[in-house]
């Protein structure tokens, strides 16, 4: 039975082997095909990142051409005369991310060393998988929540504190309310450290356990070995994951919107309303009713656009290295 | 016994540098051929240049003849792809397809080269395969069970019988034993002398030993150029060459 | 001597439990919003949850009642289309930049994907606008899911490329060697066996753009009532909770307290399942 399957395979083998012979031939048709096809998707994506520089600036060339340079030191944010300008944008933009990383980056480096050096192994996992999760909650939750919950107990809890020991800073004066570049700052820093911290405990886990050991050998205490062995070789990754934070916290749109008061003025206080480059689009765009008026936001696009690709590009060139060793898989 | 296999001057390259340097020699049908030499010294890429599996590295190429059954493998409207169908290839690391069950990974070959073949048809080759590989009977109440639940020495076995099922004529083996304990060795060894029967069988070795045991002709190759061709016998008592004694004296390697 | 160091050593174990310390608290810290979100999601919202809310349109300004169905499917209409358009692209750019990878073409593919995926969303939502918002006259599904398909497609891209590229090129090597084509072996030998790692990849981006709100905001925009045709406004829950959440009404305040908890489940659900079905192996491309 198994000989009698053996000779009929043989046979089509053999078929097989005749034409074979003669057909030492090119028959590279389906390499061609694919080839192509994964060569064109390929293409696409370049050209979705060519174009949508090329479309941002051509939609901006209105409001480039009336405003030029001007534009970026310009305060005066007129639809109703159509006359624009950046700067109070740029400046909220700027102080609700420094705000934000000022309080994100310290706890984002306690989260990584708790993680990469203290933490027992059977809590490593579960912990970064929450830290994970703040990231996977959507923009808008965290708005709504910083709108109703958020907002109101730093308004009546944190700023009273601020304004009674730091009130003679230019910071803290004025009214407190609760939207405000505040809240803004707060609710970011909330979201965006997940991604400063996770970049960290990275760049940690890339120092080789013997220089920990080295040091520890010393009769060094744990945070004295991570003052020597930990911190010093990860200075550039840990540089890196900030300005990867920064990046992010620039184009952090809704959530933003939803509790800095969109204001178009530049007020010291942290307690005023104010906006962002990513908030003023959010939510003046729909309602641009000249051709003006929409490009000057898109203009704004832009130099957010600008901003938030050098910033990342920074970023990766200081961490592109670590997070391959570390292995992202 | 007739040529299986004329290498006429074959030289490879990686990029700018030299691997294998104008090597002349007939592989005859049927034998076991060893290919023997210290590491670096080319033979994994001389036995790659026989079944075109050398061109697929970024950069390499190779000049020269190969003629299979009087048929230049190198000629220029020669599809590397059907050569590969005709030279069979088992690798150092065993490698079964992680996504598939033991039987499709035996059919694997013919399944992917569109041979269409009914339920049973695929049964009979699956059969007669493992058992060309010596492996049935380990593995024929468990067929569905994935490839890489098998041990290392099982899964190379499984990788000679995937490639046997292509009805190769030539079997080239790189190293088929370098990642296996020495009971699997011998398993695959007593293989080899099962399977000259039927096929044509170049072994490329860095155990001098296993030459010994299995190959009627032996070649030693050193700075990728073929030092010395002959009989096995006569390779390992009486070499004609003092770079062939040193390396089997083991002075080096 | 041995006094003052022994007294430098306390300070030294003081300092160090401190610090330790101040690590445990960040940590404590920084998690605490998350329960705190989640638990006013359930607080606020689970009270809202009903039948109607899954099946009825929203109701006219001002009156109470209502639900977000529209805006429901809405979502799944757009991740849908969007994947529908992304996915292809970014599965297929990954494997042109893992199969050829160290050609300039595939550096450039690489690089565009990383350049993208720091691109604001609400940038990419003008380049929705502009490319079929303002051509088309009107906003649309097919504009939103463009914008989303944008977001997507370097996050499919780069885990894509990544997943092929662990492949062992010993097993592309094998298949080689059996006499099978090039392009067979690229597709039922290695895109096979990195299937499950580009499938998580796809999950994940799709679960990231579920929850976007800014690209959508000009693009689908938003509708009160089913929306009949790709070309016209759809409602989204992203867009939906926000233009809630924002407004003076108290009765869509409660609604969208109960649309945040649904979209917050759905994109979980997405995380935890695919982090369930890995074994909690994969990290999100950043």
């Amino acid at each position: 039975m198994a000989e009698q399957a053996q000779t009929a395979f043989h046979e089509t083998a053999v078929i097989r082997r005749e034409t074979r012979r003669g057909d030492f031939g090119g028959r590279l048709f389906g390499d061609r095909i694919f080839g192509l096809s994964t060569l064109g998707l390929a293409l696409v994506v370049l050209a979705l990142i060519i174009s949508l520089a090329v479309v941002l600036i051509q939609a901006s060339l209105p409001s480039l051409h009336q405003f030029g340079l001007h534009f970026l030191v310009s305060t005066d944010w007129d639809p109703v005369n159509d006359i624009y300008g950046a700067l109070p944008f740029i400046y909220g933009t700027a102080v609700s991310s420094a705000l934000a990383l000022a309080i994100a980056v310290p706890l984002s480096l306690g989260v990584a060393l708790c993680l990469s050096e203290l933490a027992p192994a059977w809590l490593k996992r579960p912990i970064a998988f929450l830290v994970e999760l703040l990231a996977a909650i959507p923009s808008v939750v965290y708005g709504l929540w910083a709108i109703f919950v958020l907002g109101p107990w730093l308004r009546d809890h944190v700023e009273p504190i601020l304004k009674g020991a730091l009130g003679f800073l230019p910071f803290f004066h004025g009214p407190r309310t609760s939207v405000s570049m505040f809240s803004a700052g707060v609710i970011l820093a909330v979201m965006v450290i997940p991604y400063i911290s996770s970049v960290c405990t990275d760049v940690f886990a890339v120092v080789p356990q013997s220089q920990r050991e080295a040091a520890l050998a010393l009769g060094a205490t744990k945070w004295e070995m991570v003052r020597l062995s930990v911190l010093p070789p990860s200075i550039s990754g840990v540089v890196g994951a900030i300005i990867l934070g920064l990046g992010r916290a620039l184009g952090e749109t809704i959530a933003v919107a939803m509790v800095i008061g969109n204001s178009p003025n530049i007020s010291f206080s942290l307690f005023a309303p104010a906006a962002t480059l990513a908030s003023v689009i959010a939510n003046e765009f729909a309602e641009a009713t000249t051709n003006m008026y929409q490009s000057a936001l898109i203009e704004l696009g832009l130099v957010l656009m600008a901003l938030a690709i050098v910033l990342n590009v920074m970023a990766r060139l200081l961490v592109v290295g670590v997070r391959r060793r570390a292995g992202v898989h | 016994m007739a040529d299986k296999i004329i290498v006429n001057h074959l030289t490879a390259w990686f990029g700018a540098v030299r691997g294998v340097h104008d090597i002349t020699m007939n592989i005859q049908d049927g034998n076991i051929t060893a290919i023997i030499g210290p590491s670096g010294c080319g033979k994994s890429t001389f036995v790659r240049c026989l079944n075109r599996m050398h061109e697929v590295i970024v950069g390499a190429r190779a000049e020269g003849e190969v003629l299979l059954d009087s048929e230049n493998i190198y000629a220029p409207d020669v599809d590397p792809v059907q050569v590969r169908r005709r030279i069979g290839m088992v690798f150092q690391k065993p490698t079964p397809f992680p996504t598939m069950s033991i039987e499709d990974n035996v059919a694997a070959g013919l399944k992917l080269n569109g041979v269409s073949f009914s339920r049973s048809e695929k049964d009979q080759v699956v059969e007669r395969c493992l058992k060309q590989a010596a492996l049935w009977e380990e593995v024929k109440d468990r067929l569905r069970a994935p490839g890489g639940s098998l041990s290392g020495g099982q899964q190379q076995r499984l990788c000679v019988a995937r490639a046997l099922a292509v009805e190769p004529e030539v079997l080239l083996m790189d190293e088929p034993c370098s990642a296996l304990d020495p009971i699997s060795t011998a398993r695959i060894e007593e293989l080899l002398i099962e399977l000259k029967a039927n096929y044509t069988i170049v072994i490329v070795t860095h155990n001098m030993q296993q030459a010994a045991r299995t190959a009627d002709m032996t070649a030693f190759l050193y700075a990728g150029e073929l030092i010395e061709y002959g009989e096995t016998r006569q390779i390992f008592t009486n070499p004609n060459r003092r770079e062939t004694e040193d390396y089997i004296t083991g002075r080096f390697g | 001597m041995t006094l003052t160091l022994q007294r430098h050593y306390q300070y030294r174990k003081a300092k160090n439990l401190v610090m330790m310390g101040l690590t445990i608290f960040a940590t404590v810290i920084t998690l605490t919003p998350l329960f705190l979100v989640l638990g006013y999601l359930l607080y606020k919202g689970a009270s809202s949850i009903n039948f109607a809310f899954f099946t009825r349109l929203p109701a006219p300004v001002g009156e109470t009642g209502g639900g977000m169905a529209n805006a429901i499917v809405g979502t799944f209409e757009l991740v849908i289309l969007a994947a529908l358009m992304g996915v292809p692209i970014g599965v297929g750019a990954g494997i042109y930049a893992a199969e050829h990878r160290g050609t300039k073409l595939a550096d450039a593919v690489r690089f565009a994907a990383d350049v993208m995926m720091g691109v604001p969303s609400i940038v990419v939502g003008i380049f929705a606008y502009a490319v079929v918002v303002r051509p088309m006259g009107g906003f649309s599904a097919i504009a939103g899911a463009v914008a989303l398909a944008t977001i997507m497609i370097p996050l499919v891209t780069r885990t894509t490329e990544e997943m092929v590229l662990l492949v062992p090129h010993e097993l592309r090597e094998a298949s080689l060697a059996l006499g099978v084509p090039r392009w067979r072996t690229t597709i039922s030998v290695v895109a096979r066996t990195a299937m499950g790692g580009i499938a998580t990849g796809v999950i994940l981006a799709t679960a990231r753009i579920a929850g976007e709100t800014a690209p959508l905001l000009f693009t689908a925009f938003g509708n009160h009532f089913w929306s009949t045709s790709l070309r016209g406004p759809v409602a989204s829950l992203p867009v939906q909770v926000y233009t809630y959440a924002i407004s003076p009404f108290a009765d869509w305040q409660r609604q969208a307290w109960a649309g945040a908890l649904v979209l917050t489940a759905i994109v979980l659900a997405l995380e935890l399942g695919v982090r369930a079905v890995t074994g909690g192996q994969t990290k999100a491309p950043r």
